[in-house]
């Protein structure tokens, strides 16, 4: 079991001389503790293990009292896979994967978006509106007559979007109004705007705005990186997470501070090497047909690694999102501790709103066009939907980039398998719905196990 | 008030322990009250109005460094009052407040806890999800190169909580969510000391915990006066105020009533106090001790 300290945090060296009284109370004391400690044994494997046998134990540990991380989203993943590839032998071919990779990028992206509202207690319903009109935007300044050049359009597109949940973010924080209302409000009168946009703009035939195929804007989905730039992309991404992660494991296990075992880190930085090269053979594979050449990884998915990486950075590393999960859990302590706590919120929105573009990006990159026939209510359902599938709670303080990472790839494969399988349009919604309320089923019946017993 | 500069040193201000024969002979020490002079904090003719309502009414009370001090009383009897006054979130509306003889004017939290006064309140104001290091250091995190230095904040709280010989805890990487309600309040303790922390209040701490909790809970506020901290402990439980009280105030509809050395009160003496505003009993020997309090004096003759 786990009841060994690990590390000096429980156990310092030597104790005042005198008081031995207290001293074997003490003792006393922490064995009373240590017993009572093992129906609470739910802190990260990472804290209490030395070696990878004592850490795959502490996890095991861990799964079955209820904190089960990213584990069931994975074993569900990895079934709807089989099911699929039983059913449609096409499913497991390069061109349906990378299909399927481009699909997820819109989803992941919506569901980080979501993930900043989630982690707060609260939600944002305007997610998908908010995409349409940085869609819109980024559409309008890139075509004639504005002519942007790329990068100007879709920073307009971007702060544009960061502005409205600016907006929406001090109407909450700062007149206390439910998230739930704003954003709601959001959802209806954006769709609005960019409908209005789509009026205005008279080449906007049937409210329909088309990316011209040389813009990056449409590239960003179309078109792939050479073989070779995909290949130094992986290197250089897997040589900075291996070596941030390894090296800062070496010096805190150096320093005597707790960090998990070398083992383990670099176990994680392998898997996380593997899936890279995994995606990246797929993708190099020639998925053309014939005479017609089609190789390389899609510009969008380093997009994704980019804000997955950004976002995980900003939530684990920095003030902004340590607040943002203090806030989450106890809004009171927060406050008390300092904290300017309507701005951080604020702040929560706009990041939000903000990743709420890209997507918006991604979107009408892949279609080539943006409409305003956009069904910006389904984008929340999905965005809220991949989040919790990957194991955000709604409730808040609890989540990370990751899930949407996973949530987002789960949702693609139901999509995508579903649509291999000549499934309708209605049982494609339906397939969804199922897959959403049994993965929090699972998640729920595995943390209840973990709960009872516990204080 | 900021994290120290450089926090690797660790936190400066708990002070070394003093021995605990030293110690002993403090809590012996019967009526000398503040052994060297200036109290840490005086009250003098306090009195809050909420409206029409007196709250607090003339409230004289000296706080000593290194001494533990029970506020007991009635519900309903000005404790949390008087401790919200101290914390400065409810300025009084007469009388004044001395800092090591100094007058100062608590307007905000913020101003108490720049003089070093920490309150813990029932609740502890932790957050579940965030691990032990995270939570003493939450509004305070050292920045390095613009990113929370982890190593750093570790090692001061590491430092804090053996200071403190809270050795329960196992890891100070696990989350709050998964201790027990004694070694959240020993966290509490933990986080209210790690910045120069001269005066510690706390609001029942031993009101949700059973007996062994209790325990660790006593010991640790002991440990804690006997590093030079002056503590404030209001509790409704007369075993825990015997237990680890040095001196008594007794609060009664808004007016302290008496204000003596643990030793000069017994448990009928304090119910009485607290029921009825006097004791029939009175204060053994000479009454009321440090010449603190000449209203409750009065009425115990």
């Amino acid at each position: 079991m786990m009841d060994e300290p690990t590390s000096g945090a429980g156990m310092p060296a030597d104790p005042q001389e005198g008081a031995v009284s207290v001293e074997e109370r003490e003792e006393l004391l922490i064995e009373e503790e240590a017993a009572g400690q093992q129906e609470l044994a739910v802190a990260a494997p990472e804290v209490m293990a030395d070696s990878l046998g004592e850490y795959l134990r502490a996890w095991w540990t861990r799964i079955r009292t209820g904190e089960s991380g990213v584990a069931p989203v994975v074993a569900g993943l990895v079934l709807v896979v089989i099911f699929f590839r039983i059913e449609q032998s096409t499913f497991l071919s390069a061109g349906n994967l990378v299909n399927l990779f481009v699909q997820a990028a819109t989803f992941i992206l919506f569901a980080a978006a979501e993930i900043y509202a989630l982690l707060l207690s609260e939600i944002d319903l305007s997610v998908g509106a908010v995409a349409g009109v940085g869609a819109f935007v980024i559409a309008e300044l890139i075509a004639p007559p504005v002519n942007l050049v790329w990068w100007l359009g879709i920073a307009g597109g971007l702060v544009v979007c960061a502005g409205i949940g600016v907006f929406q973010g001090t109407l909450i924080t700062r007149l206390h109004l439910p998230s739930f209302i704003v954003t709601l409000g959001g959802l209806l009168g954006l769709t609005g705007v960019f409908i209005e946009l789509a009026n205005i703009d008279k080449t906007a035939v049937g409210g329909v705005i088309s990316i011209s195929t040389t813009s990056p804007v449409y590239n960003l989905v179309n078109a792939n990186m050479s073989p070779t730039l995909s290949w130094i992309v992986l290197i250089v991404a897997v040589a900075v997470y291996g070596g941030v992660s390894i090296s800062g494991a070496a010096r805190r296990r150096a320093r005597g501070l707790s960090a998990p075992p070398l083992s383990v880190v670099i176990l994680k930085v392998a898997l996380a090497a593997a899936g890279g090269v995994a995606i990246v053979i797929i993708c190099t594979v020639n998925r053309g047909a014939g005479l017609f050449h089609l190789n390389g990884v899609p510009w969008v998915l380093l997009l994704v690694l980019l804000v997955i990486g950004a976002w995980s950075f900003l939530l684990g590393r920095t003030k902004l999102g340590r607040y943002i999960y203090a806030i989450g859990a106890n809004p009171e302590a927060a406050r008390r501790a300092g904290i300017n706590v309507p701005a951080v919120r604020t702040a929560a929105f706009m990041l939000c709103s903000f990743t709420a573009g890209l997507a918006g990006l991604a979107y009408e990159s892949r279609l080539g066009s943006i409409a305003t026939n956009i069904d910006a209510g389904s984008f929340v359902l999905y965005a809220v939907a991949a989040a919790v599938i990957g194991g955000t709670s709604l409730f808040g303080g609890r989540g990370k980039m990751l899930h949407a990472l996973l949530g987002g790839i789960v949702i693609a494969t139901v999509f995508n398998g579903l649509a291999l399988m000549g499934i309708s349009a209605a049982g494609v919604d339906i397939a969804t719905a199922i897959v959403l309320i049994l993965a929090v089923t699972v998640d729920s019946l595995v943390r209840r196990r973990g709960t009872t017993g516990a204080v | 008030m900021g994290p120290p500069a450089d926090s690797r040193e660790g936190p400066r201000h708990v002070r070394e322990p003093m021995s605990t024969g030293e110690t002993v002979t403090a809590r012996q020490a019967g009526n000398g009250g503040a052994a060297d002079g200036t109290p840490l904090l005086s009250l003098r003719g306090v009195g809050k109005n909420f409206g029409p309502v007196r709250a607090l009414s003339h409230i004289d009370l000296d706080i000593p460094p290194g001494r533990v001090t029970a506020l007991a009383g009635d519900n309903g009897a000005g404790k949390s009052v008087t401790i919200k006054t101290i914390s400065g979130l409810w300025p009084p509306d007469d009388g004044e407040i001395l800092w090591q003889g100094q007058p100062v004017h608590l307007h905000g939290p913020k101003a108490a806890e720049a003089l070093g006064i920490r309150t813990i309140y029932q609740d502890l104001a932790l957050c579940d999800n965030l691990d032990v290091v995270q939570n003493m250091f939450l509004g305070h995190e050292p920045l390095r190169h613009w990113v929370l230095d982890e190593d750093s904040m570790e090692i001061a709280a590491r430092k804090t909580l053996e200071q403190l010989h809270v050795r329960t805890i196992r890891s100070v990487r696990q989350p709050v969510a998964s201790l027990s309600g004694g070694q959240r309040q020993s966290v509490a303790v933990a986080k209210a000391v790690l910045f120069d922390a001269k005066l510690v209040i706390m609001d029942e701490p031993t009101a949700a915990l059973g007996v062994s909790q209790t325990r660790q809970v006593l010991d640790l506020i002991k440990r804690l006066s006997s590093q030079g901290v002056a503590v404030i402990v209001v509790s409704h439980n007369l075993n825990d105020v015997f237990e680890v009280a040095d001196r008594i105030a007794v609060l009664y509809l808004g007016r302290m009533v008496a204000v003596d050395e643990a030793s000069k009160f017994d448990r009928q003496s304090v119910v009485e106090y607290m029921t009825t505003g006097l004791s029939e009993r009175g204060l053994q020997a000479d009454g009321v001790g440090a010449g603190s309090n000449p209203q409750g004096s009065e009425r115990t003759q």
